[in-house]
């Protein structure tokens, strides 16, 4: 029991990233597949942010008589990975306005179907 | 001046790409990507003359020492693999001028070179730095722009498979975070000297196997090893010419080289050969050679064909990671920078036929070996490297390849090799027979050969194959150097 609720951030994340995984994999609508994958990269941020939590520290602010902090590297580390994960959502977005311009469908099936007629 | 070197070659492609979007015109950008790309092709020959000579070279970023500050390191691994990315996309480039003019519409070059210089920025910055979070940092970089890159192409299939390896890239990208997020939580640092120290203490640990394996599902996708690389043979076929030929011969090699780095450097020794890593890359080496092969023999488009065929001799270059033993890095490594140059010549080589003909469907090449002497002997050439016959760079890496795999009494590899490059006969005397005993249409009657600018790059890269084929010392040398530097220990 202790071995659930002691790691209850992990299994959050774990879960997250699970939907999201399951997501990319199983829709064939290309909107949903980019969803799918800013939760899979989510579940990931928070993975980071839960490890860096230290018990009992405060925010990484030097403030008088706070001796301890909690870690402030993951943070900024996941700021980039948030810039990067923007980045390929708009990216990934664009594709899917060029793709719908070039087939008039967003289904995986159906642009398949197109490529293949032809 | 030499203590910047390192820095230098990431930061001139970086600020230089802003630069190409806004210049007006298409050669404008083109002249600066040029420009730029010469000099870092000089500078990472210097950089690697320097360590060849001096040894590691170590630059902390604004003065933070490491581990805390991002560290750029440079031993002889890193200066080949930076030398073959700013070689490739110095002799790319001055092919690109008409390749891409033909490919894409003309408002679009500036972008186009902007997104090139970019990814030229990532894929450098992979082979600089030292520090694992700054490494996936510029593998975002690179990334984006390569899908970028990709969705350019003509077809509107480019849109598709550039998506395709969006998703397949981002997920690969996503699983290296998790893997050093894992490891980082174990041992507080990300700079990779500093993990190398401290990673001895904590390896039993299974968060620090689960990071492992994290890492290097992440990496086999970016890579496109067996059976991770469905994205590939799309995103090769439809990309422009000018990327296809620049992401061939140098993202897969850059990819290679985190992996080798992560599992040789990183890593203490005997880590790896406690986990079924090795097998796990002998069997996907194995598996990809044979199929990817077969695939290639069955494709009607030369560009797909010759997709297929990279990720087979990925496939070649797992074998020797697998073997994990000296001789068998050093044939990785050998490898890595021959295949950079043969797919290199022929992707090119096809890249002229397209610029004359608009395709390169098996159906309407018919005989255009005759229009094309030069062209069709460039491709002629790169295959029997591709093949591995004696007197061509392919052979080379094929050899020790094959002794790597007799130093370790494995038959069955052995005989993969062999087989896989029968079947390369098969595919590449393929695309020669179309080319050369067909009889040519009407309208191929009436093609003329390339444009030198065209054919002067391809055969720069179709001399080198030639050329490292017959003088090892250079390559084999740095190889075994950079195994040294890896820590790699004899069997």
């Amino acid at each position: 029991m202790d071995f659930i609720i002691g790691h209850y951030n992990y299994w959050i994340a774990i879960l997250l990233m699970m939907i999201g995984f399951y997501t990319v994999i199983s829709r064939g609508n290309l909107v949903k597949k980019i969803i799918g994958l800013n939760i899979f990269q989510v579940s990931v941020f928070l993975l980071y942010i839960s490890m860096s939590t230290v018990k009992g520290g405060a925010a990484p602010i030097i403030t008088e008589g706070v001796k301890l902090y909690s870690n402030p590297l993951p943070h900024v580390l996941i700021l980039t990975a948030i810039v990067v994960g923007v980045a390929t959502t708009a990216l990934g977005l664009a594709l899917v306005i060029r793709i719908k311009e070039a087939y008039g469908t967003i289904e995986e099936d159906e642009i398949h179907q197109q490529d293949h007629s032809l | 001046m030499q203590e910047h070197l390192s820095l230098l070659l990431v930061i001139i492609p970086l600020i230089a790409a802003p630069i190409a979007a806004i210049l007006p015109r298409g050669r404008s950008s083109w002249s600066l990507a040029l420009g730029v790309t010469l000099i870092c092709a000089i500078l990472a020959g210097l950089q690697l003359w320097a360590v060849v000579h001096d040894g590691v070279i170590s630059y902390d970023l604004g003065g933070w020492e490491p581990p805390w500050g991002i560290e750029y390191r440079i031993d002889a691994v890193n200066a080949i693999v930076a030398m073959i990315v700013a070689g490739i996309a110095a002799i790319t480039l001055p092919y690109a001028l008409l390749s891409a003019e033909k490919e894409i519409p003309g408002d679009q070059l500036p972008l186009f070179y902007s997104a090139f210089l970019l990814c030229f920025t990532g894929l450098l910055g992979i082979t600089q730095t030292g520090d694992i979070f700054n490494l996936f940092v510029f593998l975002e970089i690179s990334s984006l722009s390569s899908y970028a890159l990709i969705s350019l192409g003509q077809n509107r299939q480019a849109l598709t498979s550039a998506y395709q390896y969006l998703i397949m890239g981002t997920l690969g990208a996503t699983f290296f975070l998790i893997g050093v997020g894992l490891i980082y939580s174990e041992t507080g640092t990300l700079n990779m000297m500093d993990l190398a120290q401290r990673l001895p203490e904590v390896s039993g640990l299974k968060t620090v196997h689960t990071g492992f394996a994290f890492i290097m599902i992440g990496f086999a996708l970016k890579l496109a090893l067996f059976p991770l690389h469905l994205w590939l043979p799309n995103a090769y076929t439809y990309a422009p010419t000018v990327i296809t030929v620049f992401l061939a011969a140098t993202a897969t090699k850059v990819a290679l080289y985190v992996m080798l780095r992560v599992l040789f450097t990183v890593f203490p020794e005997g880590f790896v050969s406690a986990t079924p890593t090795g097998d796990l890359f002998l069997l996907a080496g194995m598996a990809g050679i044979i199929s990817a092969s077969i695939y290639a023999i069955y494709q009607m488009d030369v560009k797909r064909l010759l997709a297929y065929s990279s990720v087979a001799q990925i496939g070649y270059m797992a074998l020797g990671i697998g073997f994990a033993s000296s001789m068998g890095v050093t044939a990785t490594i050998i490898h890595l920078f021959n295949h950079a140059l043969m797919k290199g010549a022929l992707f090119m080589a096809v890249g002229a036929i397209i610029y004359r003909i608009g395709s390169c469907h098996m159906d309407n090449i018919q005989g255009l070996g005759r229009q094309m002497p030069w062209t069709f002997a460039a491709i002629v050439i790169g295959g029997l490297s591709l093949i591995g016959v004696p007197g061509t760079a392919g052979f080379i890496s094929k050899w020790y390849l094959v002794l790597a795999a007799l130093e370790q009494q494995a038959w069955i590899v052995v005989a993969v090799i062999l087989i896989g490059s029968l079947l390369a006969v098969v595919y590449i005397g393929k695309v020669i027979e179309v080319l050369y005993f067909r009889p040519a249409t009407e309208t191929n009657l009436r093609v003329k050969e390339a444009p030198i600018l065209l054919l002067a790059p391809t055969w720069v890269l179709v001399m080198a194959n030639i050329y490292f084929g017959l003088n090892t010392e250079l390559t084999v040398g740095i190889a075994q150097r950079a195994t040294q530097v890896l820590g790699v220990t004899a069997e």
